[in-house]
């Protein structure tokens, strides 16, 4: 598996990269032309690979702040805007 | 004279001293022009340190010195710039010092939209000649950014559409930085906003976005003129966060537009571009789990089918060892028989063997091998003589046929040959000696025509000093005695007067005067 990066760990991936190696495991499965044992690797991969795609999609919370400014411009904190 | 006497004439006009004039003049002027609008060409325009604006304001007539004073040129909307056609307001007054005039402009606008379009686009032309509207330098947008950073009004239809998009896509958190988005604050708070954001910490206490939006709705071109300035253009060219710009309705194009990664039509655009919809990537995610779990359970399919296929034609074991088995028994059956009917047809054969073997049959035959043996040794004894006899007399016929008269004859044969070889030898020695010498003789003839002897022959004469052949007159001056060569013979001579110069030739005396 040269091409691909197995050895990233799986919780630090961003969801995009996640996403794009899910998709290169799905199509490697899917061309069957792989041997039983590391099918079942990949399905396994790609199983982890989804729940984290799921858990980034499912962590999706709205969190609006404004910043506050200091007498230069400069931020100095956040305080919480609601009611948009 | 008559200037006296017109001075005298004119007496009664009052009398001003330069500056009771000068002060008169002022209020005058002052009074009447205390809040003009003048509009006029910029001219040559100097910023000094002090922070006044000092410009010409000209037409194709006449020209009016300007100021803007410090205060008011940091408040200026649009930078007075040369050639620019303007409208300044202000009032008239005078520099008594040098007797000048000058307008002191309060407000400068360009004049009319043609005149704001002609320095956009200067501008815009300067901006991407420093390469800061490059394809290249636009960096890709994260596909799902984590913080997204707004820098808008805080308040306003524009920021409230970015967050029902966002909400309705892809809920994130989102950081808005406000800021005035028209007037002469615009510029400055826009530009400092997209710095501040660029200079979070990426782990601090403000999360640093990981895509900005700049956003505002739509509005005049003047509405919409802080985010022409070049402050705000370099600002989102520097800007290390992806950047979309959202400015005004899809119509209008300001030149942070040009300087951003992406520009969105509209601030709800603004939002769709920067997340992807959650719904369908939840649908897309379950439809990635399902081909995952059809492709193993069909590759445990096609094996398991696979597996079934071979197994189907492989025949059963005992199907394999029916045959053999059965063989096995009929021949387990027929073994004890046949064993019985072996041993009989041997005892048989033994017995019958067994009949003939006496004593008596064995002597005979030694009997037959000893008188062999006998008549074979007498055989041997007269064959050695004969083979004797035989072999000498072929010796003795082949020396008799042993003569000399042979050798002889052929030693003779080879002499009368040597003799003929060196009789042809010494006729050839002989013949190549005449016909070198003939060469020989050929070549000293040549040597003597082409010789100096010759040409004694024909009136020259060599003349010697002792052996040196003399080639040279000071050389036949300097001698003794000089040995000429004629022909027949030599002549010895002794060179007259040694001493005596030659005159030269080529140096006669002028016999007239030179023409120079």
């Amino acid at each position: 598996m040269p091409d691909q990066p197995q050895a990233a760990p799986i919780d630090q991936m961003s969801f995009e990269d996640a996403m794009a190696e899910l998709e290169r495991v799905v199509d490697r499965l899917e061309h069957g032309d792989v041997a039983l044992e590391e099918s079942i690797r990949l399905y396994e991969r790609g199983a982890k690979l989804k729940a984290h795609c799921e858990a980034r999609l499912k962590a999706a919370e709205e969190r609006v702040e404004a910043l506050t400014l200091d007498a230069a411009g400069q931020p100095k904190g956040t305080t919480p805007v609601e009611g948009l | 004279m008559s200037d006296l006497i017109e001075d005298i004439a004119g007496g009664n006009a009052p009398e001003f001293t330069v500056s009771e004039l000068s002060g008169a003049v002022k209020r005058t002027i002052e009074g009447s022009f205390d809040h003009v609008r003048v509009r006029g060409e910029v001219g040559r325009v100097s910023r000094p340190r002090s922070g006044h604006v000092y410009l010409d304001l000209k037409d194709d007539r006449a020209c009016l010195a300007g100021v803007i004073w410090k205060g008011q040129a940091a408040r200026l909307e649009t930078m007075p710039e040369e050639g620019m056609e303007v409208i300044a307001t202000g009032r008239l007054t005078t520099f008594p010092g040098q007797s000048k005039y000058q307008i002191v402009i309060e407000t400068i606008a360009p004049a009319g939209l043609g005149a704001l379009m002609a320095m956009l686009e200067k501008r815009r032309a300067a901006l991407q000649a420093e390469g800061l509207f490059a394809p290249e330098r636009k960096r890709p947008l994260p596909f799902l950014p984590e913080v997204i950073g707004v820098v808008t009004s805080p308040s306003g239809a524009v920021i409230r559409d970015i967050l029902h998009r966002l909400r309705d896509r892809f809920p994130r958190r989102v950081l808005i930085w406000p800021v005035a988005v028209q007037g002469q604050s615009c510029a400055p708070e826009v530009a400092r906003a997209i710095a501040g954001f660029n200079a979070l910490a990426p782990r601090g206490p403000i999360p640093r976005p990981d895509l900005l939006i700049v956003a505002r709705g739509g509005g005049s071109i003047e509405d919409l003129w802080g985010f022409n300035e070049e402050a705000v253009v370099r600002a989102a060219a520097a800007s290390q966060i992806p950047l979309i710009s959202a400015v005004g309705h899809e119509t209008d194009t300001t030149l942070i537009d040009h300087a951003a990664d992406r520009r969105a039509p509209t601030p709800t655009a603004a939002a769709e571009m920067a997340v992807p919809v959650r719904r369908e990537l939840i649908a897309w995610a379950d439809g990635q789990g399902a081909r995952l779990s059809r492709a193993l359970a069909q590759g445990f399919g096609t094996r398991g089918q696979r597996l079934r296929d071979l197994s189907r034609a492989l025949p059963r074991p005992d199907t394999l060892t029916q045959t053999p088995r059965q063989r096995l028994d009929w021949a387990s059956q027929r073994l004890p028989a046949a064993l019985r009917a072996v041993v009989t047809r041997r005892r048989a054969e033994l017995q019958a063997a067994g009949s003939v073997l006496r004593p008596s049959t064995l002597k005979a035959r030694n009997d037959r091998c000893h008188d062999r043996l006998e008549t074979l040794q007498r055989r041997l004894g007269s064959a050695v003589a004969n083979g004797e006899r035989l072999r000498r007399r072929e010796l003795e016929r082949c020396a008799a046929r042993l003569r000399p008269q042979g050798l002889v004859r052929q030693r003779d044969r080879t002499r009368l040959r040597l003799e003929e070889a060196l009789r042809r030898l010494s006729r050839i020695a002989a013949t190549r000696t005449a016909e070198q010498r003939t060469r020989l003789e050929a070549l000293d003839r040549m040597r003597e025509s082409l010789g100096y002897e010759a040409t004694l022959g024909r009136g020259f004469a060599v003349v010697w000093s002792g052996d040196e052949v003399l080639t040279e007159a000071a050389a036949a001056r300097a001698a003794t005695t000089l040995r000429v060569q004629f022909r027949d013979g030599d002549v010895t001579v002794a060179p007259e007067g040694a001493a005596r110069p030659k005159r030269r030739p080529g140096r006669k005396p002028p016999a007239q005067g030179s023409l120079f």
